[in-house]
């Protein structure tokens, strides 16, 4: 901190007039400021010390063997293991990103490349960023009460007659509480951070690249494939994986429709947790063992959180650099 | 040169130009497909709170305001409880938010401003859940209590880095030539800060701000292990507190007596619903009349 | 070096070239009327230079020769343009094909950052498919060396188009071009920013070119255009509307000596643009 202070006083401009207490007045400021900079740092820390801290028996009792047991059970045998949680995360989030990914683009794709009226683009625009304000409890309503009775009376038995041929649609044991139906309310949520960040930086893209490709004689998709997709691609992906990362840390709508199951396995009908959802259903009557075992789940959830989100800003950022323009 | 350009072989019209022309035609259709996927979810969504939120809100207003519901309580004390909620995370959050941001903007540019503001990016994917867990550890743990501080810090730790970004980013665009025209007037660099750049960013930051609230406002996962919730309403800070989501949450996902507890989930829903609309309008609002006053 | 070129034994050339009639052409932005009642034709194998001040609508001008004006939204063209004795605005002529015949080079150089030096001249040619007996190598090689690029890339195909200089990726940017085997080159002040040792470079080019294509140059530089040029066209914005008409045009050596316009005149000798 001696070191933040001292600086500014070789950097202040107001020696002379003003004198001492202009350059007082600065340094102190500064001081400040960097203070509550640094608090951010302290933050930081604190949450990784807290989370790490509590989760100790269990990072000591089980070691790596935490991240590779299948085992969950708190009541009789009071044995922990994470894989069943990270798989849920895994599938409900990749699901939900293949679903939402690709339309996510495209309607970014529209609202930019389409040429459309600007009384279509905006209110489209401006719903689709409604859509991401809405609060997750409220997704969980309409999951419990439209969602889960539409797949279970409808979507699943028709999914399971054309395709349960296959191991991912077996039994419907859960009475419509399902990896999918998490992984579709998922997908609904994510398409909007999809969809918002891929139109800025397709939007970010020269024209004169646009220009270059149709003065060859491109169509607009040969132009859109050629020229704007190739340059928006780390922006893009960085986007993706945003949104994968908003959806592994979505944690009340899928508890709500997720089944609260520990399993592992293609049945994608069953019931099953995600890391976030596994500690929102447990967390209250949770004590010792289990209760360290929980906080190393958000301990997991917290570090592929991070994982994912810096890699993100980190294409994204390169993006923006590679046009000139701020994304 | 080289050899001469015969005239082109004119490859023009054919079966090949017919079928990127119908390439071009597909993939047209493909991404109307798409917008019409994307809306298709959310008016079914935003229907069915109105259809159903609307008429439980407004059908027995106010009376379901007192409602006491088994499950959640009244909704006017979970209301109470969220808005107390924002105040504590704004009490958390907004201190650090901004000074941080402008530290960034002002002061950032080095080393250890970037690792301030990766940090700060890396906050803001922080799940809502493991903020919550947080809280609990540091406070509820500790003090064997549930309350409404506890609540505050979880939702504080979620509101900051939304508002930190937005400040940084809205201070930044401050042209330099108002801290230098500030400077040359022999004004003191924190004074020029505090008096000129910050009142031309100032409606920048509030809708960071608003936004950072109208985020917060709707969140559960942080609240659940944090201020649990109270079904006598709202009696004290270092108590369990209502709040509107968690209301929601706990009449839908654990209910009492569903013919009690779910019109009064779905009035919640709307309220709630009302209130993230409302302030996001609220934000657009302040950030156009930005717009217009920059001209 | 001229000198040296004309001495080489050239192959017995027949060329089939192309000229281009623009009849009564109006263009617009919108409301704005950016260039009005513009007839002139070009030449088959000739380079044809558009100077005047700037906003006079002379890149307006050019654009419409490719049909990539219309991509602005709103803007949109009365009128006709011939390529040979097709209109290419008539009703039913896709621009794609358009763009096909008509090429352009850039202001700024505008190589496609993603792709290799070869992709950048192939992109084109992907676009139109392989025809029979060509070899697309064999293509890019040939478009490189039109293009007086060939001896400083061949080793480097495969890397960035990035890494090359300005002038250079100009020169790629005419080598993309020409690998779609235009009929006509369009060029929108392709010089304005490149260094001087550059410009000369592609100046020599286009020299070189006009025995094979048929090139409009848009120039706000009156000597390059009293180089490079054999018929010149002088643009200015009508006092009146403050659209781009054509004052004048005619054989290069003839505007710039004997102008018959006063306008054009005052804008050859410097009183002002």
């Amino acid at each position: 901190m001696q070191e933040a202070i001292s600086k500014p006083a070789a950097q202040s401009t107001s020696h002379g007039i003003g004198g001492r207490r202009g350059l007082h007045g600065d340094a102190l400021f500064q001081g400040v400021a960097t203070f509550f900079a640094l608090l951010i740092l302290v933050i930081a820390a604190v949450t990784v010390t807290t989370i790490l801290y509590n989760s100790w028996p269990t990072l000591t009792k089980y070691g790596w063997g935490f991240v590779s047991s299948d085992v969950w059970d708190p009541t009789v045998k009071m044995l922990f293991g994470a894989r069943p949680f990270i798989f849920g995360t895994l599938v409900t989030a990749l699901l939900a990103l293949l679903m939402a990914g690709l339309v996510g683009i495209g309607v970014a794709l529209l609202l930019v490349e389409m040429h459309l009226p600007r009384w279509f683009r905006v209110p489209v625009s401006f719903l689709v960023e409604l859509l991401a304000a809405i609060p997750s409890v409220v997704f969980g309503v309409w999951g419990v009460f439209v969602v889960i009775p539409l797949m279970q009376q409808d979507v699943d038995p028709a999914l399971q007659r054309a395709l349960g041929w296959t191991p991912f649609f077996g039994d419907d044991v859960s009475g419509g509480h399902s990896l999918l139906t998490a992984s579709l309310v998922l997908a609904v949520m994510i398409v909007p951070t999809v969809t918002a960040i891929s139109r800025d930086v397709i939007r970010v893209v020269p024209d004169h690249q646009r220009e270059a490709m149709l003065a060859l004689g491109a169509t607009r998709w040969e132009m859109i494939r050629g020229a704007v997709l190739p340059f928006a691609r780390p922006g893009i992906i960085g986007a993706l994986i945003l949104a994968l990362g908003r959806a592994v840390g979505e944690t009340i709508a899928v508890t709500m429709v997720i089944g609260n199951n520990v399993y592992i396995g293609p049945n994608l009908f069953h019931g099953a947790d995600t890391l976030a959802s596994r500690i929102a259903a447990s967390l209250g009557e949770a004590a010792d063992l289990q209760l360290a075992g929980l906080f190393e789940l958000a301990l997991i959830l917290f570090l592929v959180s991070v994982a994912l989100n810096a890699f993100a800003r980190l294409l994204v950022w390169s993006v923006s650099r590679g046009s000139g323009q701020v994304v | 040169m080289g050899i001469a350009a015969a005239s082109s072989p004119r490859t023009l019209g054919g079966a090949r130009f017919r079928r990127r022309k119908a390439v071009d035609r597909l993939m047209a259709g493909a991404m109307i497909l798409s917008a019409i996927i994307v809306l298709i979810p959310l008016f079914a969504v935003g229907a069915y709170v109105v259809q159903q939120g609307w008429p439980a809100l407004i059908g027995h207003f106010p009376s379901i305001l007192t409602e006491q519901s088994p499950a959640g309580g009244q909704l006017i004390e979970g209301l109470k409880g969220t808005l107390i909620l924002i105040g504590l995370a704004c009490v958390v959050g907004l201190p650090i938010g901004v000074m941080s941001g402008l530290y960034l903007a002002e002061y950032g540019r080095n080393r250890f401003g970037d690792v301030v503001r990766f940090t700060a990016d890396v906050m803001a994917g922080l799940p809502s859940i493991v903020a919550g867990i947080v809280a609990y550890s540091v406070l509820v743990l500790t003090t064997k209590h549930f309350s409404a501080y506890a609540g505050g810090l979880a939702l504080g730790l979620l509101m900051f880095p939304t508002v930190t970004r937005s400040t940084e980013a809205v201070v930044r665009l401050v042209p330099d030539a108002l801290r230098e025209g500030g400077l040359a007037l022999g004004i003191s660099r924190w004074r020029t800060i505090v008096s000129i750049v910050m009142p031309a960013a100032l409606s920048g930051i509030i809708t960071g701000i608003i936004l950072g609230v109208a985020r917060v406002a709707g969140e559960t996962a942080p609240l659940i292990f944090t201020v649990l919730g109270n079904n006598n309403g709202f009696i004290g800070l270092t108590q369990p507190v209502p709040a509107l989501s968690l209301q929601i949450f706990q009449a839908v996902a654990s209910p009492v007596d569903p013919t009690q507890d779910y019109p009064v989930a779905y009035a919640g829903v709307m309220l709630l619903f009302l209130l993230v609309v409302v302030l996001n309008l609220l934000a657009r609002l302040v950030a156009a009349r930005r717009a217009v006053a920059r001209g | 070096m001229n000198a040296m070129r004309a001495s080489q034994v050239r192959p017995v050339i027949v060329t089939t070239g192309h000229g281009m009639s623009v009849e009564r052409l109006n263009a617009y932005y919108g409301a704005k009327h950016a260039v009005k009642d513009v007839t002139l034709r070009v030449e088959p194998n000739t380079v044809t230079a558009i100077i005047g001040p700037s906003g006079c609508g002379k890149s307006t001008l050019l654009r419409c020769l490719n049909r990539l004006h219309e991509v602005i939204a709103g803007a949109y063209v009365q009128g006709k343009v011939l390529l040979d004795s097709e209109d290419i605005y008539a009703p039913g002529t896709d621009p794609v094909q358009v763009r096909r015949l008509v090429g352009m080079v850039f202001q700024r150089p505008n190589p496609f950052p993603t792709k290799s030096i070869i992709e950048n001249v192939l992109a084109g040619l992907k676009l139109t498919g392989r025809q029979r007996g060509m070899n697309p190598r064999e293509v890019a090689e040939q478009a490189l060396r039109d293009a007086a690029l060939w001896d400083e890339v061949k080793d480097r195909l495969k890397a960035p188009a990035t890494a090359l200089s300005g002038g250079q990726q100009q020169r790629l940017c005419i080598a993309r071009a020409l690998a779609v085997r235009p009929d006509v080159i369009l060029m929108d002040e392709p010089c304005s920013a490149l260094d001087p040792i550059a410009t000369l470079k592609v100046e020599e080019l286009i020299a070189e070119l006009r025995d094979h294509y048929t090139i409009v140059i848009v120039t706000h530089n009156m000597q390059q255009a009293a180089r490079v040029s054999d018929r010149t066209a002088f643009m200015m914005v009508d006092m009146d509307d403050r659209a781009g008409v054509l004052v004048e045009e005619g054989p290069t050596k003839a505007m710039f000596n004997t102008p018959k316009d006063k306008r054009t005149e005052d804008y050859v000798t410097g009183r002002f643009g």
